[in-house]
């Protein structure tokens, strides 16, 4: 369609109609039926998340506070962190009131400093999504380029090597592949830290230093499964008719690609990448342990050994809220950009 | 799932033209990724069941005058700082890896699938409540969750086993109940109905052996995220506990290590990866074996090269 109008009318009238019309489906009644159903559908399981953060503190065998304190501890202490964390109130109770609060972002206090949960929770965030928004960064770079050109060489051999060696990627235990780049990088050339966290605020060369190694780490795991997504989405649109028509009526081969081929193969990718960026958010635990970068999944793992309870439960929580929203933004934009989604 | 094998004989005449049992195979080991998947994993099954004969040394047997000696005739993988032979220790963890893996994906398996056939079959509001619950379950990241888990019931090999499990139900569960849905409305299986077949009847004959092949390629998926996962819990110290060796706590170990030692964390990363990749490449193998599309196509080569 934009290549028969494209040279008569320039560029301008297209982005023009473009924004028009992203104005109308903005405002038609199935993108808000979609985000309606949406938004009450995230309220509902986010309900659930929250029933389940809160049922992991009554799974735990015996009494909670005495098994945070551990052996050394006044009643006084006792009575006074019962109390603070509701454990002394019948179940029901405790479940209203832990929602209640959990809704206004107050997820209690830490059993181990004392401090609300919320403002651990905060702190560390920004280190986790810089990180993990690295990973995708790194991981798209090798994604588009390696899952676009398998696609192109369907069967051949550099399809087969692509396609085993993000088998590879996908299987290879991020942690180590973290100690492998310490030791090549840190340990034996000395290039890069091993480990540490800068603010970019502070030091913009030196966290990009310190970012290098472990966005690198969780890089090539999501790239081996993107280079996957990439490869199919490539596969389904090169697939089509209008590609064949556009082969058929003689367009070159690059414009094929870059006009009917890379354009439709946005949308899917646009989704594996918000769903991508969602799980690396929870996903970089063990990495972030193995490079002392203090993000949520190390405050996580230090709160698990100290049985820190209200800090785990608030972790859970906070990472199953935002897996949820990442999911419901990936929707409605789905449903605003592809046309075929709101016919359904 | 043994058992359910014999009825799709019976219950599908017309596939009676091609034997499903031995052809399945073939068609998998004819495919050269798949067939060096299987034999790695045969590998890794023979050292878990024979692991601790085979070892040349003791897995915990120290010998600190033998500390940290690089990979030799002697000591293949080299040592470790209590000069610990690692080999003898990578093959023997090869045993609870395997362990942890069967046991959480079984878990998974049986809750899951059962979970998927009865939202699928059924429908209606049971399928909205249960397909809630696993959106909810759905919504945790795995690793965090499973050390949520580890760290409420406590860290140890059981723990974990059920960490691994309960994270890596609700794909079951999905899986089987978006191949119920498929299968629900048959020909045989409404024919079933009509005919007054209870319904615990059609799900077990009718349509369980006829979502078994979706069911079985996640379950060897699926294998390869549990030896992961147990992996990573072991290397955070909440799975497999010293002084049983992991292949997780060998990596956490080797940390102290690394400019010093390269092969204490080579190896058992080695190991870990094999491991994963065979489960998955298998996986991916029989995705393509148990797809009756892409099998036609698949049988067809085969059936020409002969």
């Amino acid at each position: 369609m934009s290549s028969t109008s494209g040279p008569l009318t320039g560029s301008t009238a297209t982005t023009v109609d473009e924004r028009s019309r992203l104005q109308r489906l903005a405002r038609h009644p199935v993108t808000h039926f979609v985000l309606v159903r949406g938004v009450l559908h995230t309220a509902v399981v986010l309900l659930g998340v929250m029933v389940v953060t809160f049922g992991l503190i009554l799974l735990v065998p015996g009494d909670p506070v005495r098994i945070a304190l551990g052996t050394r501890y006044s009643p006084e202490t006792y009575e006074a962190l019962r109390a603070a964390s509701g454990l002394d109130r019948p179940l029901a109770v405790q479940l209203g009131s832990y929602i209640g609060h959990a809704v206004t972002g107050d997820l209690g206090v830490s059993f181990r400093s004392g401090e609300p949960v919320t403002a651990l929770l905060l702190q560390r965030l920004p280190a986790t999504a810089s990180l993990a928004f690295a990973g995708v960064v790194v991981g798209l770079l090798l994604a588009i380029p390696a899952g676009v050109y398998s696609a192109l060489r369907e069967g051949r051999v550099a399809d087969a090597v692509i396609r085993v060696t993000s088998q590879v990627g996908v299987s290879v235990p991020d942690f180590w592949m973290g100690i492998l780049l310490i030791t090549l990088f840190s340990s034996t050339l000395g290039w890069l830290p091993s480990s540490g966290y800068t603010p970019f605020s502070e030091d913009p060369a030196g966290w990009l230093r310190n970012l290098t190694l472990p966005a690198v780490t969780v890089g090539l795991v999501a790239g081996s499964i993107m280079t996957r997504y990439v490869r199919s989405a490539v596969l389904e649109v090169l697939g089509s008719g209008w590609v064949r028509t556009a082969r058929s009526k003689g367009l070159p081969q690059q414009q094929v690609l870059r006009r009917h081929v890379l354009r439709n193969a946005v949308v899917p990718v646009v989704t594996i990448v918000g769903i991508q960026m969602a799980t690396l958010l929870g996903g970089v635990v063990v990495v972030e342990v193995v490079f002392a970068w203090p993000g949520l999944g190390r405050l996580t793992y230090e709160a698990v050994a100290a049985r820190d309870y209200p800090v785990i439960q608030g972790a859970v929580l906070l990472m199953g809220a935002l897996f949820l929203l990442i999911n419901l933004l990936v929707d409605v934009l789905y449903a605003v950009v592809d046309p075929r989604i709101r016919q359904r | 799932m043994t058992t359910s094998l014999p009825t799709a004989d019976t219950s599908t005449e017309m596939v009676e033209d091609d034997s499903p049992r031995p052809g399945t195979l073939r068609l998998l080991l004819r495919n050269p990724v798949s067939l060096a998947g299987a034999l790695v994993l045969l590998l890794v099954v023979l050292a878990a069941v024979l692991g601790p004969t085979l070892a040349p040394y003791g897995a915990n047997d120290t010998d600190v005058t033998r500390a940290l000696q690089g990979p030799s005739g002697t000591h293949w993988f080299g040592t470790d700082d209590l000069g610990r032979d690692q080999f003898s220790r990578v093959l023997v963890a090869a045993r609870v890896s395997m362990e942890v893996a069967l046991v959480s994906v079984g878990i998974s398996l049986v809750v899951g699938v059962g979970v998927g056939l009865v939202s699928g079959y059924l429908g209606g509001v049971t399928d909205g409540v249960l397909m809630r619950v696993v959106d909810v379950l759905f919504a945790f990241p795995v690793l965090l969750l499973a050390l949520a888990i580890v760290a409420v019931l406590g860290p140890g090999l059981s723990s974990a086993m059920i960490a691994i499990g309960v994270v890596y139900t609700p794909i079951f569960a999905r899986v089987a109940r978006a191949s119920t849905l498929s299968v629900r409305n048959e020909p045989y299986v409404q024919a079933s109905r009509t005919m007054g077949t209870g319904n615990a009847y059609v799900v077990w004959h009718h349509v369980l052996p006829n979502i078994s092949g979706p069911v079985i390629v996640q379950t060897s998926l699926s294998l390869a995220f549990a030896i992961l996962s147990e992996a990573a819990l072991s290397f955070l110290g909440l799975g497999v506990q010293p002084p049983r060796p992991s292949w997780g706590r060998m990596l956490f170990d080797a940390q102290d290590f690394v400019g010093v030692a390269w092969w204490m964390s080579v190896f058992p990363g080695l190991a870990i990866l094999l491991t994963t990749l065979a489960f998955n490449l298998v996986g991916d193998g029989l995705g393509q074996v148990l797809d009756p599309k892409r099998r036609t196509a698949l049988a067809a080569q085969a059936g020409g090269r002969r």
